[in-house]
């Protein structure tokens, strides 16, 4: 297994304050979010103030993960440019599919050689958050050596059957013991979907044990308060 | 580098800038700080410092900057004015 295996907290790439607390909260990683988390007037501004705090603040404890938008959207090819520069641990790719995870390697190549760095040093994590993705997780997380893992968007994935999402979860555990097995069978960190109400302790303490259960490394968090429960159930 | 246009960015919120650019018809940079007395009177000059630089940087001249700042570190600050000019160019 690789790091940010037990958690990774998200926050937005927009807040100033949210990108200076995000280390004080011990999770694995934090990924600061250009996309879901950033509205689309502000995908400029958001792109500018993470590569300004890459370059200012210490987040030397903790993996950092940056979600890109997606290549389709217009915004992703200048997340890449602009956000692999300062040399982030990983990019975390939105809609996952073998094409864009190609396409991503070669400008992430590209940039790792202008920049100096070594080869394939940068990560890549899918999100699997589409049928399609779902369908073809396994060849989405091997086809490139720098996935080190996947993280499952439950939002997004009911979003795209017209699906409710429930606390309980029953309506995604086809969805978690795919993703679940593809990872344990590459070895790879399988980061389960956050649970959004991050005022219930009780509500998320029986997420993490069903996720963990399930065969899950660890869980995502939307709130630093999340991070304790889930290293201990993950631990 | 000309700016053509009126453009913001950043936000008005706690430990944010919120940069507000504009052509500056009598040339040259002229800049508008607007924080707390306290933080004006201990971070003024530098938070100036940081906005001039960043202008520099960019290779802009006649420029009206106002900036109305909530606690925001230098490289809130960079990010901010950098967007805002690269929005009213």
């Amino acid at each position: 297994m690789k790091q940010y295996r037990k958690s990774i907290l998200f926050v937005s790439g927009n807040n100033p304050k949210m990108l200076q607390d995000a280390p004080i909260f011990g999770s694995d990683g934090v990924v600061f979010d250009l996309e879901q988390a950033v509205a689309v007037e502000e995908k400029d501004s958001a792109r500018l103030l993470v590569k300004e705090a890459l370059r200012f603040l210490d987040y030397s404890g903790v993996d950092v993960i940056i979600r890109i938008n997606a290549l389709d959207s217009g915004y992703g090819e200048q997340d890449i440019e602009l956000i692999a520069r300062e040399r982030p641990f990983a990019v975390m790719i939105p809609k996952a599919s073998p094409e864009q995870i190609t396409k991503i390697e070669s400008k992430l190549a590209k940039i790792e050689l202008e920049e100096g760095f070594p080869a394939e040093s940068i990560k890549l994590i899918p999100v699997i958050e589409t049928a399609y993705a779902l369908q073809y997780v396994h060849k989405i997380i091997t086809s490139s050596p720098r996935i080190t893992g996947v993280f499952f968007n439950a939002e997004g994935l009911t979003a795209d059957f017209g699906m409710q999402r429930t606390k309980k979860g029953e309506e995604i555990i086809y969805a978690r013991s795919r993703i679940v097995v593809a990872c344990r069978a590459e070895k790879l960190n399988a980061i389960d979907t956050p649970f959004l109400d991050s005022n219930d302790y009780e509500g998320l303490e029986k997420d993490c044990y069903r996720a963990r259960n399930m065969g899950f490394t660890g869980k995502a968090a939307i709130d630093g308060r999340q991070i304790k429960i889930i290293h201990d159930i993950f631990d | 580098m000309k700016i053509t246009k009126a453009a913001q960015a950043g936000a008005s919120e706690s430990s944010d800038i919120l940069i507000m650019v504009m052509p500056n018809e009598e040339g040259g940079i002229k800049l508008e700080l607007d924080s707390k007395g306290v933080i004006l009177k201990q971070f003024g000059k530098q938070i100036e410092k940081v906005i001039r630089e960043k202008i520099e940087e960019m290779g802009v001249q006649d420029i009206v900057v106002k900036a109305k700042d909530k606690g925001a570190l230098d490289y809130t600050i960079r990010a901010r004015v950098q967007a805002a000019i690269e929005r009213a160019i």
